[in-house]
């Protein structure tokens, strides 16, 4: 409310009040009491401050990108967690939100879980360190949401978004996606792998790692996965990508070292089994390894992250604004930029918004056609096989 | 002045940041996992999570964890035992054992990550032996069969923090072995062998057993040195706890307490049998 308007309601006011009879006078001043003492109270207090605070909307589109901006900026900050700056491109992702709109963000625990997200959400409620947005795998995004842990929001390009890869009622987003790749040093490995099978020939002794054991990590599952699809499994029967490993160890193939940068930069894990975003993003990272990325045409499996806003985020706008900012082309360029699918890359590319540039450093869109993401159900069901078979099949 | 009433002294507040300490950090976690094994994720008690552990993949962690510890704590034993000797016997000159006992207070307290960093860049696949055997003596390590990356390497490493442990723990005994001992027993017509047998290592016995014991448990409760080393491949009983605990995959923290109740349960066993062994090894003491 500008001054103007509240000097002149203020005036009007008044203007009753001399008309207004003793009686009623006193009737009034008794109300006025009983008022301020519910107001009084904290909560009342709270609740009568939040009411004062313009609400966040539930759509993108009702209201104007500029009032959006405008509010985030009252309030001043933008809370992350857990977004390693060098994955899926999120540092330049987050240094170019602060820079275009004047909101610096704090980003709790880079290299945190899914599980560690939710539950900051859980046990931060109502504290201003809480995070205003997750970055969560679909599992968490799903139990989530049946918690309450999230707040209902629908983008401005919501609708662009594939159905397949949001939630209808609004809780969550997808946000990108990946797919298993073969990563490969090509000073070291000679013949260039294309297939899982390929893998299991006599040049790969001893070199091929995944990215850390399945037990602990995500991609090291997605491996699993992918080598099931490559072996006669599916999605719902890893089975197969367990044996497939096993048989890569009996044939001496198998490096149990967890690929990472370091270990890429050296040499140690001349060929990884990783999210392509990752692999890809080595071959700029580091030019002397000669690292070279193949999608194994025989086990195409893709996961994708969610994005989803905090039921009681202390930056509400701040977090929708995130959200819109991450799901304009702008944002989707960025993470496409850092090797990573957008959701709406299928859009982009109908609407020609995507540079050449950028697409001539993935490989070409036909070897993820036959992409296929698991389920919940099929992800738990994954889990619990690896849980039981891997240690005793794949360790001592 | 003088009173009737026995002073209470006050020595015992001196104890109190020791207790403090030990019941905060000891026995609460302790007691946490030990009531934590027995329940469920939906609340409740249940003797399901300690049943699992004799089911497969359990039941192979614990004997993959229990045969490094016993391979580490007999060989790095009895080499620090032999070395140790060496050191400290008639006629080695002083200096050696100063330095071998500063060497081995370094070397016993180095493990963790670094440990396995340094392993991996001296005996790794690309590492600085491994690539000199193979550049200079055409010998490729890894092509034999051999890897730093599973139970053999753990071992491997596990035996650089456990030999100067053993070194450190049985110095003071074996400085007990008085000469006179060896020259009584030379004049008596003893030989090294009958020495050894009837003399020296029953003096021995008692701080050799409780050595191993120590040896044992250093290496069943290590957990960043194999993690490190064999990012989390090797699947030894703290790894598994670890994989129930953190991580992106597995989340069943009870079944996590379970895994570590089974390595009380463990420990417990071996200072059950260590008790009436320290006794007997003991009998000439009394």
């Amino acid at each position: 409310m500008e001054e103007y308007e509240a000097q002149e309601q203020e005036f009007w006011r008044k203007l009753e009040e001399t008309d207004m009879s003793r009686s009623q006078m006193l009737k009034r001043s008794v109300a006025a009491a009983a008022g301020l003492t519910i107001l009084s109270s904290p909560a009342a207090a709270l609740g009568a401050r939040r009411l004062g605070a313009k609400n966040p909307p539930l759509k993108g589109k009702s209201v104007s990108p500029k009032e959006m901006v405008a509010q985030a900026k009252k309030e001043g900050h933008l809370n992350t967690i857990a977004l390693p700056p060098d994955w899926a491109n999120y540092g330049e992702i987050m240094s170019t939100f602060s820079k275009k709109y004047g909101i610096p963000i704090t980003n709790d625990n880079p290299n945190g879980s899914s599980a560690e997200e939710n539950q900051a959400v859980r046990s931060l409620k109502g504290d201003s360190r809480a995070p205003d947005v997750v970055d969560d795998g679909p599992a968490f995004a799903i139990s989530g949401t049946a918690e309450g842990l999230f707040a209902k929001y629908f983008n401005s390009n919501f609708a662009t978004i594939p159905r397949a890869m949001k939630d209808t009622r609004g809780y969550w987003v997808g946000d990108y996606w990946g797919a298993i790749s073969i990563g490969y040093n090509a000073n070291i490995v000679k013949t260039p792998p294309k297939t899982w099978k390929d893998l299991l020939g006599s040049d790969f002794r001893g070199k091929v790692a995944l990215n850390g054991s399945p037990l602990t990590s995500g991609s090291a599952v997605a491996g699993v996965f992918s080598a099931a699809l490559a072996n006669g499994g599916s999605l719902n029967d890893v089975g197969p990508g367990i044996d497939f490993f096993t048989q890569l160890k009996k044939a001496g193939n198998w490096l149990p070292v967890g690929g990472t940068p370091q270990t890429v930069a050296s040499g140690q894990t001349p060929v990884v089994i990783d999210w392509d975003y990752l692999n890809l993003a080595y071959t700029k990272e580091f030019p002397a390894a000669n690292w070279k990325v193949a999608i194994p045409s025989d086990g195409v499996y893709g996961a994708y992250y969610c994005q989803a806003i905090n039921a009681n985020a202390p930056h509400p706008w701040a977090a929708r604004l995130w959200q819109e900012f991450l799901y304009s082309d702008q944002g989707q360029l960025l993470w496409l930029k850092g090797y990573s699918h957008p959701a709406r890359f299928q859009d982009l590319a109908k609407r020609k918004k995507i540079p050449s540039s950028l697409l001539n450093a993935l490989p070409s869109a036909s070897v993820y056609a036959k992409v296929k993401f698991a389920g919940s159900g099929q992800q738990t069901k994954a889990k619990a096989l690896i849980a039981q078979d891997w240690p005793s099949k794949m360790g001592g | 002045v003088k009173s009737g009433r026995r002073r209470l002294s006050l020595a015992w507040l001196g104890t109190l940041p020791f207790f403090a300490y030990t019941i905060l950090f000891l026995f609460l976690p302790a007691g946490e996992v030990m009531v934590g094994a027995f329940k469920s994720v939906h609340g409740g008690w249940t003797v399901d999570n300690v049943r699992q552990l004799f089911h497969q993949p359990y039941y192979n962690a614990y004997r993959t964890s229990i045969e490094i510890s016993v391979v580490t704590a007999l060989i790095g034993g009895l080499a620090g035992l032999a070395i140790a000797y060496a050191a400290i016997r008639e006629g080695t000159p002083r200096w050696i054992r100063s330095m071998l006992t500063t060497f081995s207070g370094v070397a016993a307290n180095f493990g963790g990550i670094p440990l396995a960093m340094a392993f991996v860049a001296t005996l790794g696949s690309i590492g600085i032996v491994t690539s000199f055997l193979r550049d200079q003596l055409h010998f490729d390590l890894y092509g034999h069969g051999f890897t730093l990356f599973t139970k053999t390497g753990v071992e491997i490493v596990y035996l650089y923090f456990q030999l100067p442990l053993m070194i450190l723990v049985v110095a003071p005994a074996i400085d007990g072995l008085r000469r006179e001992w060896r020259e009584a027993a030379s004049n008596l017509g003893a030989n090294s062998w009958q020495f050894w047998r009837h003399v020296g290592l029953p003096v021995l016995m008692p701080s050799i057993l409780g050595a191993l014991i120590l040896l044992f448990g250093n290496s069943f409760a290590a957990y960043a040195t194999a993690y490190s080393l064999t990012s989390g491949t090797v699947p030894i009983v703290p790894i598994l706890i670890g994989a129930y605990y953190q991580g992106n995959v597995l989340d069943n923290p009870h079944l996590a307490q379970a895994l570590a109740f089974g390595m009380f349960v463990v420990l417990a066993v071996m200072m059950i049998l260590y008790v009436p062994l320290q006794r007997r090894a003991a009998r000439w003491a009394r």
